[in-house]
């Protein structure tokens, strides 16, 4: 089912084309990653997608009445306003305590309720959030660099979440992310963004591809290389793999560095 | 019963502070200090108006304080530099104000009472005007609470939650402008800010989530509005100002508190 999608999509910020021509689908269960260097857009994209800026063209289909959970790359809470956890989760929508409780042991944070939110660490912080997103039940979740702040057990374990989260519900993951290595065993799709769309399919079509490799700076092989040779093994236990490599990981990171 | 002025007065200064509670805990959350100023200097704009078209100060109050506020939270939302745009509209509000009041013949001695309120004179109409402006005040922003909250948080999480962040603007927008409409009469232009900020701030650090701030904050400004009342009739000091010094020092006496509890 095509939950939401957008046509000729083009946004200016400050005189600037920051997007042009975009073409998107997202349907029902599919893991659909956005790649691209740091100023590509792609936090505009998501931000355009939900109608948070407008469009100087183009325009964004939403199924009717979708459901989606948005966690954003920044979020700058103020100390002026206090706001504990539980609080933070009934925000807009009212949620019972037990759900709470779920969501919380769900992304790792039981028994931080009563924390203050002011007092979190980026990485907790950035769990709450995906929670608050878990419970409007979503069927899509949009994702911005999600994983900023998650120490490596952290990551990993959220991308398994992630991924039980589509299994159990059904719900379409839109996601930014920077870790290379890994978007590449977990997305079904991935959509390389430079202002316009440079290169998109599956992670295979998308690894082999000349625009994805000048993208990122990699040479013949860099991520391809790294990629199937993640594919050759079990892609389904991909924290232990992340243990078992982490030289590759460090690899993997210098390079998204170098980069962004 | 409400024959005693000293009733009137008192319940006054309570229906004032349920409001200035609520909107107040807002004006911190959004960092809106120098946007209250703004809109309740301006007030002394609508005084002038109203007494030179011969209409109810609370008319002409109500339509320049509404006015300022759109003004200030359209330029806002564009982006404008708010510090020195705020700082300039709150100042040359109130100058203008007084200018064009000094036109009015008459009014003159009575300047003092718009800018610093006279609450022991408050008369049943103005009662019912205050708790009629407070209930609807509380009654928008309880409506709107959650919204609210969400939009003042983060806007592109209201966004994604469906919300919409210039409708919640503008119930902050239109509480605000009635609020200073109320207060007038009792705190005066120069003070209305005060209350709006000094209880909310008090509460801030006594409260672990905004309703409970936003009802301490109510309380600290009703307790305030009686202390000072009694210091007022005790020391034959001015209201408002009174009132203002007890919000004052009850902030004091809990950031004091706090640091020593911190310890
Ligand atoms: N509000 C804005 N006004 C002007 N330019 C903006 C604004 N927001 C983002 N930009 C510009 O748009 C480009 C894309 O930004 P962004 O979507 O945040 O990139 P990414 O998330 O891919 O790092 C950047 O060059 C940025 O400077
Ligand atoms: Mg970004």
């Amino acid at each position: 089912m095509m939950l939401l999608s957008a046509r000729n999509l083009s946004v200016r910020l400050g005189g600037v084309d920051v997007l042009q021509d975009i073409d998107i689908a997202i349907q029902a269960n599919e893991i659909v990653t956005i790649l691209g260097p740091n100023g590509s857009g792609k936090s505009t994209l998501l931000r355009a997608l939900l109608g948070i800026i407008p469009l100087s063209s183009g325009r964004v289909t939403r199924a009717p009445n979708v459901r989606i959970g948005y966690v954003p790359q920044r979020l700058a809470m103020d100390r002026s306003m206090p706001m504990t956890v539980r609080r933070f989760l009934s925000l807009p929508k009212r949620v019972s305590d037990a759900d709470a409780a779920k969501a919380l042991e769900k992304v790792g944070m039981s028994g931080s309720a009563q924390q203050q939110m002011t007092d979190l660490s980026g990485g907790q912080f950035q769990r709450v959030l995906l929670a608050r997103a878990l419970l409007c039940n979503p069927q899509i979740l949009m994702l911005d660099e999600p994983t900023q702040g998650l120490d490596q057990p952290g990551e990993a374990a959220f991308y398994r979440l992630i991924d039980e989260v589509r299994l159990d519900s059904g719900a379409a993951v839109l996601m930014v992310s920077h870790d290379l290595h890994v978007v590449m065993a977990a997305s079904d799709r991935v959509i390389c963004l430079n202002r316009h769309i440079c290169c998109e399919g599956t992670p295979r079509v998308v690894s082999n591809a000349p625009e994805y490799r000048a993208l990122f700076g990699l040479g013949t092989q860099g991520a391809l290389a790294l990629y199937q040779h993640m594919h050759d093994h079990n892609h389904d236990h991909h924290h232990d793999h992340a243990h078992d490599h982490s030289d590759k990981h460090d690899h993997a990171s210098k390079e998204t560095h170098h980069a962004g | 019963m409400l024959d005693s002025f000293l009733l009137r007065a008192a319940l006054a200064g309570i229906g004032l502070a349920l409001a200035t509670g609520l909107l107040g805990s807002f004006v911190i959350w959004r960092r809106m200090a120098y946007f209250g100023d703004a809109t309740s200097h301006a007030a002394i704009l609508g005084v002038a108006l109203a007494l030179s078209l011969d209409l109810p100060t609370e008319i002409g109050t109500l339509i320049v304080a509404l006015a300022m506020a759109a003004t200030v939270s359209t330029l806002a939302s564009k982006g404008w530099a708010m510090d020195t745009t705020l700082g300039v509209l709150a100042h040359s509000a109130l100058a203008f104000g007084l200018v064009a009041i000094s036109f009015v013949p008459g009014v003159r001695t009575d300047l003092s009472s718009y800018l610093f309120g006279d609450i022991l004179a408050v008369t049943k109409v103005d009662l019912a005007f205050i708790w009629g402006g407070a209930a609807v005040v509380m009654a928008l922003l309880i409506w709107r609470w959650q919204a609210l909250l969400t939009t003042t948080l983060n806007e592109d999480l209201a966004h994604a939650s469906g919300l919409n962040p210039d409708r919640e603007r503008l119930v902050l927008t239109l509480s605000l402008a009635l609020v200073v409409a109320v207060a007038l009469k009792l705190v005066g232009a120069l003070l209305i800010a005060a209350m709006l900020i000094i209880p909310a701030a008090a509460a801030r650090g006594l409260a672990r989530n905004p309703e409970s701030m936003a009802a301490l904050a109510c309380g600290i400004g009703a307790i305030s509005s009686l202390a000072g009342l009694q210091l007022s009739l005790w020391q034959d000091t001015p209201a408002g100002p009174s009132i203002v010094t007890a919000a004052a020092v009850i902030f004091a006496l809990v950031a004091v508190f706090g640091r020593l509890r911190a310890r």
